[in-house]
């Protein structure tokens, strides 16, 4: 009867990841586009849009870390030391973005840390997309521990998922400019959610071909028959979703390019998802093969079926109570 | 080329990590309990100081808060990064305490300092306070949990251990462990009283330059209030739990004390040079049976020695007998500031103690080498174990090289280095550049959809 209990979890995981890539990507995005803006003033706008948030956004990325510790211990224990500098690299990338936003409020100077929020948030932004690749690459494992080297990661594939996810946040944080500010920023974010839209298909379709081409099980996964007939919807639904996309923004619509953003993502991580499922450490170690004992999935699924509507809750009212645009020139605390 | 100890090294990244870490929780468990009260205290009373306050050392937390947030997601992931067997063997058992305290505390305190630090000009002022009430129950439900984690690999209780993996039997028992009721107190208390001397610190420092007056004067107040009786209640909490460690880490504690030999009466050293070579103490100016009194309330009481363990079972002699040291002289010092200044304020010329003022406006960071410093004695003083009993700290690291770990723990003192730098200097500025004058932030639209971007332009400096 416990066989389901990782599919669960694996569920819950997957959708903490997913609202971590949506939520801390679009403020990460932000600081993808710090140096197009055209002054400190304008930043403080861009940074003031998402102030409120970032903190809450980057706390699913500790949920899913945590989770993966409380409930697949042993894939925790693997991925941990084989992306061991990319993992370190991204949160040492993110110690200096998150203090750059009350840091640069009080220093005379802000751009120094301008510049540190700019360059931490697009190393934290590569330094996942390398982590994904390696994720979709694959980890060697003997005897239940890692039995890579320390820089296996440092591929070309691995290069161009962290610009695809570069290029990827800066889209998401393009949109929400769009949706969040007025004036001048406003405008600029719609010629940037163009050129990171265009950008982040190149790179979608580069990644489309390179893992089939180079990764069999992806290949047998996406193309042997009966599968192609539920999966051809994936790169269909991509491809509309990219159109409207586009076509809202030329609109001048506010809301809905966002929104369209959000869906690019989703169907990336979907495809991702399909890929890999089963296993949590490709190609050897499954969801079943690393969860933890029974007990431990049951006792903290309890409190997370009470918990985690909450977090949504609450998490929903501070969005609400945010809403509506940043004005140019809006103090800060 | 030089041998890289990859146990010594992960071992130096996590001391390091967090003690940095370690740094922040210490002050805004208080900060942000201390915030709550004065908008609690704002609202019934209708006093303008207490708003001011509440306004201006709400800026200092979300400088802290950020650094103590960024320093504390590393943290989530070196359990794995560099303690990878660890996680595989205790990930059954640690995993859950730390997924509840993600649920029930990372989310609440992130999200609620959201409205907290943004969320002036929107909200009325009673979800404003709860806000700061709701962030101070968050950071002390993180140490409810964390502590229970960090119980549990001092007195594991609970649970069961198969094929060298530790299993989960009674969960209440593994939350509840035997030292985990005392560590809890010590710590929030710990934090309490830290934060009350950074208070009463700027308190000091504005009376003494003759600014903000009437709020120098309430944050004296309030601090010394608060000290004369948390400081005290700290000794009798630190004496409970030391009894709790000798039942359960008896090790421990003769490090703590420098007791050798378990066959003597324990004495009070008050100095001297534990040496593990010779396994004695040399220099030793101790008062006889004096620790024996205190451990086990006879003047004749044994307590097992250090001598006891072989050498491969003790912990490193020296760094927790000094760091215990330093830990209860700074406790001691805590107790006689507090209650000179109740006396001093009975008298009623506290503000007039210029002496006083002038030692208390230094005095801000005694809280947090007291807090290092104890944590330095618990968790030097269970080694050789990561978790006591089940898992020797050697047996726990990742397969990552010695050369790795020592080249992201350079990252790491760099990255620490430069932000905890400008993390104090910015803090300081905010002290330095004082409160927000009266008339700039006076609720004028507390309910208004969008804030009033000029509200702040009114007069006064303000943070830009």
């Amino acid at each position: 009867m416990e066989w389901y209990l990782p599919l669960i979890w694996a569920g819950i995981i997957g959708i903490a990841v997913a609202m971590y890539v949506i939520m801390d990507g679009f403020d990460l995005g932000i600081g993808i586009l710090f140096p197009a803006a055209a002054s400190e003033r304008e930043r403080d706008q861009m940074m003031r849009s998402i102030a409120p948030f970032w903190d809450g956004n980057e706390t699913w990325l500790v949920l899913g870390g945590v989770g993966l510790f409380v409930v697949f211990p042993y894939a925790y224990a693997i991925i941990m030391p084989a992306l061991y500098l990319p993992v370190i690299v991204m949160l040492l990338a993110l110690v200096f973005r998150g203090v750059a936003f009350e840091f640069r409020l009080v220093s005379r100077s802000k751009t120094w840390w301008s510049i540190a929020f700019c360059v931490g948030s697009t190393v934290a932004a590569f330094a996942q997309g390398v982590i994904l690749a390696r994720m979709i690459e694959g980890i060697p494992v003997s005897n239940g521990e890692y039995a890579g080297g320390p820089f296996d990661w440092a591929t070309p594939f691995g290069a161009l998922c962290g610009v695809g996810l570069v290029c990827g946040y800066g889209l998401l944080g393009a949109t929400w400019l769009v949706m969040k500010t007025e004036g001048a920023v406003a405008r600029r974010a719609q010629r940037q959610a163009k050129i990171f839209l265009v950008l982040v298909l190149v790179c979608m379709a580069a990644v489309s071909l390179w893992t089939p081409l180079t990764q069999p099980r992806i290949a047998e996964r996406w193309f042997s028959l009966p599968n192609f007939y539920f999966l051809w919807p994936v790169p269909s639904i991509t491809a509309l979703a990219a159109y409207l996309l586009w076509r809202w923004i030329d609109e001048g619509r506010e809301v809905p390019p966002f929104l369209a953003a959000i869906v690019l993502f989703l169907l990336g991580y979907v495809g991702l998802v399909i890929s890999n499922f089963p296993y949590l450490v490709p190609p050897s170690l499954t969801v079943w093969d690393t969860a933890s004992v029974a007990a431990s999935q049951i006792f903290m699924l309890i409190g997370t079926l009470f918990l985690l509507p909450m977090i949504l809750g609450y998490i929903i009212f501070v969005y609400w109570l945010f809403r509506g645009k940043v004005q140019e020139g809006e103090s800060y605390h | 080329m030089m041998d890289l100890d990859p146990v010594l090294l992960a071992r130096l990244q996590f001391a390091f990590t967090v003690i940095f870490h370690i740094i922040f929780p210490s002050f805004t468990i208080g900060l942000s309990a201390y915030i709550a009260t004065l908008g609690v205290v704002w609202i019934r009373t209708g006093e303008e100081r207490f708003h001011l306050l509440m306004r201006f050392w709400t800026k200092i937390f979300a400088v802290s808060f950020a650094m103590g947030v960024v320093s504390g997601i590393v943290l989530s992931y070196q359990f794995g990064t560099n303690w990878s067997r660890f996680s595989a063997v205790a990930g059954n058992v640690i995993g859950p305490l730390l997924g509840y305290e993600v649920l029930m505390a990372f989310f609440l305190e992130a999200t609620f300092l959201g409205i907290l630090l943004f969320g002036f000009n929107r909200v009325p002022p009673w979800l404003y306070v709860l806000s700061a009430a709701i962030v101070a129950i968050g950071t002390a439900l993180s140490a409810f949990w964390i502590l229970a984690a960090n119980s549990w690999m001092q007195t594991p209780t609970g649970h069961e251990v198969r094929d060298g993996i530790a299993y989960p039997v009674d969960w209440l028992r593994i939350i509840f462990n035997p030292s985990f009721p005392y560590r809890m107190a010590h710590m929030l208390n710990a934090a309490y009283i830290t934060t009350a001397f950074v208070v009463m610190a700027v308190g000091a420092r504005y009376l003494l330059a003759g600014r903000y007056i009437a709020e120098g004067r309430t944050m004296m107040r309030m601090a010394i209030g608060l000290l004369v009786i948390l400081a005290p209640l700290q000794l009798f909490i630190g004496d409970q739990h030391g009894l709790n460690t000798l039942e359960y880490q008896p090790i421990k504690v003769a490090a703590m004390e420098g007791h050798w030999d378990g066959s003597k009466p324990v004495a009070l050293e008050l100095f001297a040079w534990p040496d593990e070579k010779t396994e004695s103490n040399l220099y030793s100016i101790a008062i006889p049976h004096a620790s024996s009194l205190i451990l086990t309330h006879s003047w004749d009481g044994l307590i097992p020695g250090l001598k006891s363990v072989p050498a491969s079972d003790r912990p490193p002699v020296a760094l927790v007998f000094f760091a215990f040291r330093i830990m209860v002289g700074i406790g001691l010092f805590m107790i006689a500031a507090a209650l000179v200044g109740a006396f001093l304020w009975w008298r009623g010329t506290l503000f007039e103690s210029r002496w006083y003022l002038r030692i208390m406006s230094h005095c801000w960071w005694i809280g947090f080498v007291a807090v290092i410093s104890g944590w330095v004695v618990t968790e030097s003083g269970r080694q050789p174990w990561i978790i006591h009993g089940v898992l020797r700290t050697a047996d726990a690291i990742s397969p990552v090289p010695g050369a790795t770990v020592a080249g992201t723990l350079a990252l790491f003192v760099v990255t620490y280095g430069i932000v905890f730098w400008f993390g104090m200097y910015y803090i300081n500025r905010l002290i330095s550049r004082g409160m927000d004058t009266p008339a700039s932030t006076r609720p004028t639209d507390a309910l208004s959809n969008r804030p009033i971007a000029g509200a702040h332009d009114a007069g006064g400096p303000i943070i830009q």
